[in-house]
């Protein structure tokens, strides 16, 4: 019996994901049963990550399969979802989906803001998006999106902000390395261009006569979106 | 002004105000033209004062950063404050391009995560409905009454019911007291014994009373507890829980045991 096909029973009858430790658990049950067989016990010693290989195999037996469902990771926990093209269907066959009101695009934009940098305070991420967050964040903490998680060793000790579990579950996510562009954006160090950066090539070295044609022409742009927004 | 059908976006901030403008320019934000971007963005405050939209402060340390950006730009080349290359966040213009940058990446990001909330929404997880006939079984017998145990005491005693033409006839060697410590040797050794265990090297039918009397005397005295495990298993024998086991039986529970013998013996029998 292959590994993976037992965990495919398991996850098909689980009530809620399991986790590899989960599934760990009932391996070692399963093998102190009295009826069990060599088979049973053979695998009471099931290494973890022996078991997310087989769920990996087995998620890409699925997606080969071409099936209506697949096997997704959502924070850390296997279970069985459907494609999302059969949304459709199944909103009438659930009912109206019991999920709140989408988020709001300050509310996106600081939770991916934190959910890249943290743990972060509150002034790391009004410096980034360049305005307070403070409704945003009452938003995420209400909505269980974001959470406390420590103090900053800094004068003041303000508080640390971390995104929780339910975070990734609300986006399907496998875990925070599985954030789009994870790597990119986690610990972003934008390089410094080797040329010293000027604001207009040649402004800085241009005589001032340049310069005053250089304003006529930001003034003719100027009046620009004032002409489209005439039409 | 009213007369205008203006469509006015709303910015998140003054960053995302100066995106917006750089996206209209479509130019790369590091080779963006500050000077004109400042004055872009000063007229874009100009227009929100128009609408009497409320500036928020941010936007005028944006505009005041900016001027400060352009200002520096004027001066003639040979009078510009040099940033020595190791002083890192000095230039202004850096320091705004870098944020940009920034916030850019994280607006990017936002909308990726606004994809995926689309996308889970569309998405339901197997809830397979709670297997029900695991709960549904009936409890276990936790006791087993006396009539559960007549009951399986006569159907050890069918066995013998056969020998009953060639019988033998020999002296009752055993004894109430001496099955009771036969009961309890066994269950010191181990956990529990099946009734049928019990009565597993009887020779006769005055063995198995003995040791059915040993067993009620046993239970009396709250030594030993029945049960089924589950319904229509065999009765289970094992030591009742948080009883000090008593090494040898006492006396006058031997002595009742003995007495009430035969009237038990010929309750079973009829």
């Amino acid at each position: 019996m292959e590994l993976k096909f037992i965990l495919e029973s398991l996850l098909f009858s689980a009530q809620k994901p399991l986790s590899p430790a989960e599934v760990c658990e009932i391996f070692t049950r399963a093998a102190e049963q009295d009826d069990a067989d060599a088979t049973v016990k053979s695998l009471k010693k099931v290494k973890e990550t022996e078991l997310t290989t087989a769920l990996e195999q087995l998620a890409q037996d699925h997606e080969a399969a071409a099936r209506s469902y697949r096997l997704v990771c959502v924070a850390g926990s296997w279970q069985f979802v459907t494609q999302p093209e059969f949304a459709p269907w199944l909103k009438a066959l659930v009912g109206v989906k019991a999920r709140p009101s989408r988020l709001s695009q300050p509310a996106l934009e600081t939770l991916a803001i934190i959910s890249y940098r943290q743990p972060m305070t509150r002034a790391e991420i009004e410096q980034i998006r360049g305005v307070s967050v403070d409704g945003t964040m009452q938003t995420l903490l209400e909505r269980g999106l974001v959470e406390s998680v420590g103090r900053a060793e800094v004068v003041g000790r303000p508080t640390l902000y971390g995104t929780t579990t339910l975070f990734l579950e609300y986006f399907g996510l496998r875990g925070l390395a599985d954030l789009p562009a994870a790597d990119e954006l986690r610990r972003l160090i934008i390089e410094k261009p080797a040329a010293p950066l000027t604001a207009d090539p040649g402004l800085a070295t241009t005589p001032p006569e340049q310069l005053k044609q250089d304003e006529a022409t930001a003034a003719s742009s100027e009046s620009a979106p004032a002409e489209e927004a005439t039409k | 002004m009213s007369e205008y059908n203006v469509k006015f976006e709303v910015f998140e901030g003054p960053l995302d105000l100066l995106l917006y403008l750089i996206k209209k320019e479509e130019v790369d934000i590091y080779e963006v033209n500050l000077t004109k971007l400042a004055t872009q963005f000063i007229a874009h405050i100009e227009l929100m004062r128009e609408f009497d939209l409320e500036i928020a402060g941010e936007f005028l340390v944006m505009a005041s950063t900016l001027m400060y950006i352009k200002s520096r730009e004027l001066l003639p080349v040979d009078q510009q404050v040099q940033v020595e290359p190791e002083e890192d966040g000095e230039d202004p213009r850096w320091e705004l391009i870098r944020q940009l940058v920034e916030y850019k990446k994280f607006k990017d990001a936002a909308a990726q995560l606004q994809t995926l909330e689309a996308r889970q929404e569309g998405v339901f997880p197997r809830l397979p409905a709670k297997l029900e006939f695991a709960s549904d079984t009936p409890a276990a017998k936790p006791e087993v009454s006396i009539f559960d145990l007549l009951n399986a005491v006569n159907s050890v005693l069918k066995r013998f019911e056969k020998r009953d033409s060639t019988r033998e006839i020999f002296e009752d060697k055993w004894t109430v007291s001496e099955k009771i410590e036969y009961i309890i040797r066994t269950l010191t050794t181990r956990e529990n014994i099946r009734f049928s265990e019990l009565f597993e090297d009887a020779m006769s039918r005055s063995e198995v009373v003995c040791t059915f009397l040993a067993l009620l005397e046993l239970i009396r005295l709250k030594q030993l507890v029945c049960a089924q495990p589950e319904a229509f298993a065999e009765i289970e024998i094992r030591r009742a829980t948080g009883v000090t086991p008593i090494a040898s039986p006492p006396v006058p529970a031997t002595d009742v045991a003995a007495a009430t013998a035969p009237a038990t013996a010929e309750g079973i029998k009829s």
